[in-house]
């Protein structure tokens, strides 16, 4: 099969780092964040099915489709986790959210 | 029997330090004092088996340091030098320690005092039975912690710390100096044994070795480096402060230093590395300059000392001219019967010295004696004959190795003999001139004491007068009888502990000079001491009066009298620019600064600037948290990248100096 390797592993990583970009330059909404660490996720998803099909072995598309169920189940949990801040804080923007600090 | 010679007065040490308190002054002064004895029959036993029957006794006890490379061991090594001192060390020590039992008998701490000699003994006992350097340098410490003990003995004084200070500080420059020739022997020769370095040294006579970055011939260095720490010993010239000075301790300690141990071992070091002095003769010129120089200067100093006990020590320092310069002429044989000769009736003067002062109640200064003859006739005839024997008296101890030290020195017809022939005779005639000045003006002249200082004095008890009385008998005959065994022509006593090269010999050319020559040091010191009596006899006061009147007179007067500046010198010259920088450099730049800016408290304080620094990155905020990560991520991959491509090329260790550096560099850069 020929595939051009190069090509395919470029789709990937310049999608991981728009989700990487997402995350550092974003400042104000955090659901952006969720969607951002959504897409590196998707991104990584797609290395493991590339090299999958590049070499040839169904290990790397089952462990795409486990990390698919982490990442819905994860991405839930921080839906949810938005939810109960927004009513206790009454903002989700990053801005805001400095309770890490000290 | 020869171990038991040494380990005795160690034993006497042990016992009186550690249960004085029990045995009372008088049971410690019994055992010390018996120790002695023993020892001292013993070295008589050795000195018939030794010298006499001629057997050397070789002992190797045990190891001592035992590497591949490095082999010193315990071993003791008798021939006729060891016995000699041993003898010396011995009687001294003994009269020394019966006498201290009379005059020690009111101190409280007599039991340590007595302890501290047994230990002087023992330690100059180890340096000169030692069969290699290092266990000299064993002996040679020991004997100088001994003398800082005993020096400091009445610890209450200021001026005893002071001098005993001084004692172990000027000391501790010529042990430097002896220490590094040590060293050079071992990088030379790779062994440290007497035996194995004195028959190598022919073979290395033509080699050098790089001294601070100069190629010296290697034995010329080592002589001048051993000789540096007989100097200090010695107390001879640039190092002689501190023997003044020791005038401090007690007078039995200033006898027993001055007499058997502490500066005898550095002439005994002269005389036992003969055989290395032999082939430097570019040291034996400076060592013989050095001599003539001190025997002069303190003849000179001497004559303008007040203090009892002073001028008898600078007549040590000059008799100890003699000694050097003799060794430095190559007749070391002279060299040692001076340092047994002036042994006996050094310790005569001190003791006898000690006897006045005591009778007197501590009463040092000789412008309050005066007219001591009539309450002190015992001690005024021991002190007549110690003085006679230290001039060189007609057929007097000092008369044999004296006068032949100067008629060596006149028969070496070279600038060198010339030089110290007419330093020696001048000060043999000064010599004279202080020793009846001292009698004069304790003895014959005016009584010019306190009546109550006077009233109470009494002539030396039994245990004082004892030693004294043997002292004297030794004074006049012991160069009598022994001339013939220690430097009589050809004489086979010393075998082969002292070696002279063939063209440096020239005791036979001594009996063929000129009889006025002879005559020379007599009629040197007849003049000395009969100008002395006529002087203060008759112009004491007009002396005085051209002291005060005079300026030219006075300034001469205080030149001599402050001992021609050289403490004055070396303090300003040399030891106030040292202490200077102990405390800036060494103690408020190295230690208070760099050790402690890279040691514990610049440690504790960059944790505790980094931590802050670090904090401040803490912001709470995730983005940046993520950038973080991210970066750092780029610049570790890339470090192993880059290291992975140029890692050979680059000194890991430079590059981790650098790196520490900065990193010293960011934290101190705010303070």
């Amino acid at each position: 099969m020929l595939i051009d390797l190069c090509k395919f592993l470029l789709v990937a990583i310049s999608l991981f780092f728009i989700g990487l970009c997402g995350i550092m330059l974003n400042r104000k909404n955090i659901i952006l964040m969720l969607m951002s660490i959504e897409l590196m996720l998707l991104a990584v998803n797609l290395n493991f099915i590339i090299f999958s099909v590049f070499l040839d072995d169904i290990m790397g598309q089952i462990f795409a489709l486990f990390v698919l169920t982490v990442a819905a189940a994860e991405s839930a949990i921080g839906l949810a986790i938005l939810v109960v801040y927004y009513r206790i804080r009454g903002t989700v923007s990053i801005e805001y959210i400095n309770l890490l600090k000290n | 029997m020869y171990l038991l010679l040494i380990f005795l007065p160690l034993l006497g040490f042990i016992t009186s330090i550690s249960f004085g308190r029990y045995l009372s002054p008088k049971g410690t002064a019994l055992i010390t004092c018996s120790f002695m004895l023993m020892s001292l029959f013993l070295s008589i036993v050795s000195f018939f088996e030794v010298g006499l029957c001629r057997c050397p006794v070789y002992i190797r006890l045990a190891p001592w340091v035992d590497c591949e490379m490095f082999d010193a061991s315990w071993g003791f090594m008798f021939d006729s030098l060891t016995v000699t001192m041993c003898f010396v060390v011995t009687s001294i020590s003994t009269l020394v320690h019966i006498y201290s039992t009379g005059y020690m008998s009111h101190d409280p701490h007599q039991p340590r005092f007595m302890s501290y000699l047994s230990l002087f003994t023992f330690f100059m006992l180890m340096l000169v039975t030692s069969d290699n350097f290092l266990q000299l340098f064993f002996g040679w410490e020991g004997v100088g912690l001994c003398s800082y003990l005993l020096i400091n003995f009445w610890f209450t004084r200021l001026q005893a710390n002071k001098s005993a200070i001084k004692a172990m500080i000027v000391n501790r420059v010529g042990d430097f100096g002896l220490a590094i020739a040590i060293f050079s022997i071992f990088l030379v020769f790779k062994t440290i044994d007497f035996c194995a370095v004195f028959s190598l040294v022919p073979y290395f006579s033509n080699y050098t070795i790089l001294f601070l970055g100069y190629s010296i011939n290697c034995i010329t260095l080592i002589g001048f480096l051993l000789f540096v720490g007989a100097v200090g010993k010695s107390a001879q010239l640039i190092l002689h402060t501190w023997l003044p000075d020791a005038m401090e301790g007690p007078t039995p300690v200033s006898a027993l230093i001055h007499a058997a141990t502490m500066v005898t071992a550095g002439v005994f070091l002269i005389i036992r590395c003969s055989p290395i002095y032999e082939y430097s003769s570019d040291v034996l010129f400076f060592i013989a300059i050095i001599g003539a120089i001190t025997a002069f200067f303190s003849a000179s100093v001497g004559v303008f000392q007040n203090d009892l006990k002073k001028i008898i020590a600078y007549s040590t320092c000059s008799q100890l001219g003699y000694m050097v310069f003799a060794c430095g002429l190559s007749n070391y044989s002279v060299s040692i019967f001076h340092v047994f000769n002036h042994a006996y009736f050094k310790a005569l003067l001190f003791l006898s010295a000690g006897s006045v002062i005591h009778a007197l109640s501590d009463e040092q200064d000789m412008r309050r004696m005066g007219g001591l003859i009539r309450v002190l006739p015992f001690t005024y005839s021991m002190m007549l004959i110690g003085s006679l024997a230290l001039m060189g008296f007609p057929f007097l101890t000092g008369f044999y190795s004296k006068d032949v030290i100067l008629e060596i020195a006149y028969s070496k017809y070279n600038f060198l003999g010339t030089f110290s022939h007419w330093l020696g005779c001048f000060s043999a005639s000064i010599t004279a001139f202080y020793s009846f000045k001292l009698i004069y003006m304790t003895f014959l002249g005016n009584p010019n004491g306190f009546k109550s200082s006077i009233q109470g004095a009494h002539d030396t008890p039994f245990p004082m007068g004892f030693p004294l009385a043997i002292l004297g008998f030794f004074s006049i005959f012991i160069g009598y009888l022994t001339k013939d065994m220690f430097i009589g022509l050809g004489t086979p006593f010393w075998n082969n502990a002292i070696f002279v090269l063939p063209q440096n010999l020239n005791i036979i050319d001594s009996e063929f000079i000129p009889i006025y020559v002879k005559w020379i040091p007599f009629f040197a010191s007849l003049i000395g001491s009969l100008s002395s009596i006529f002087i203060y006899h008759f112009f004491a006061r007009s002396l005085f009066k051209i002291y005060t009147l005079s300026n030219v007179f006075n300034s001469v007067y205080v030149f001599f009298n402050k001992k021609w500046f050289f403490d004055r010198l070396q303090n300003e010259l040399l030891i106030s620019p040292l202490l200077k920088i102990g405390y800036s450099t060494t103690y408020k730049l190295v230690d208070k600064g760099l050790i402690e800016l890279f040691g514990p408290s610049g440690l504790g304080k960059s944790a505790l600037k980094l931590s802050k620094q670090v904090s401040l990155l803490q912001s709470g905020k995730v983005n940046q948290y993520a950038f973080l990560i991210f970066i750092l991520l780029i610049v570790f991959i890339s470090i192993t990248l880059i290291f992975s491509l140029f890692g050979s090329y680059v000194n890991s260790e430079f590059v981790f100096i650098i790196v520490l550096c900065m990193f010293f560099n960011a934290i101190f850069k705010k303070q």
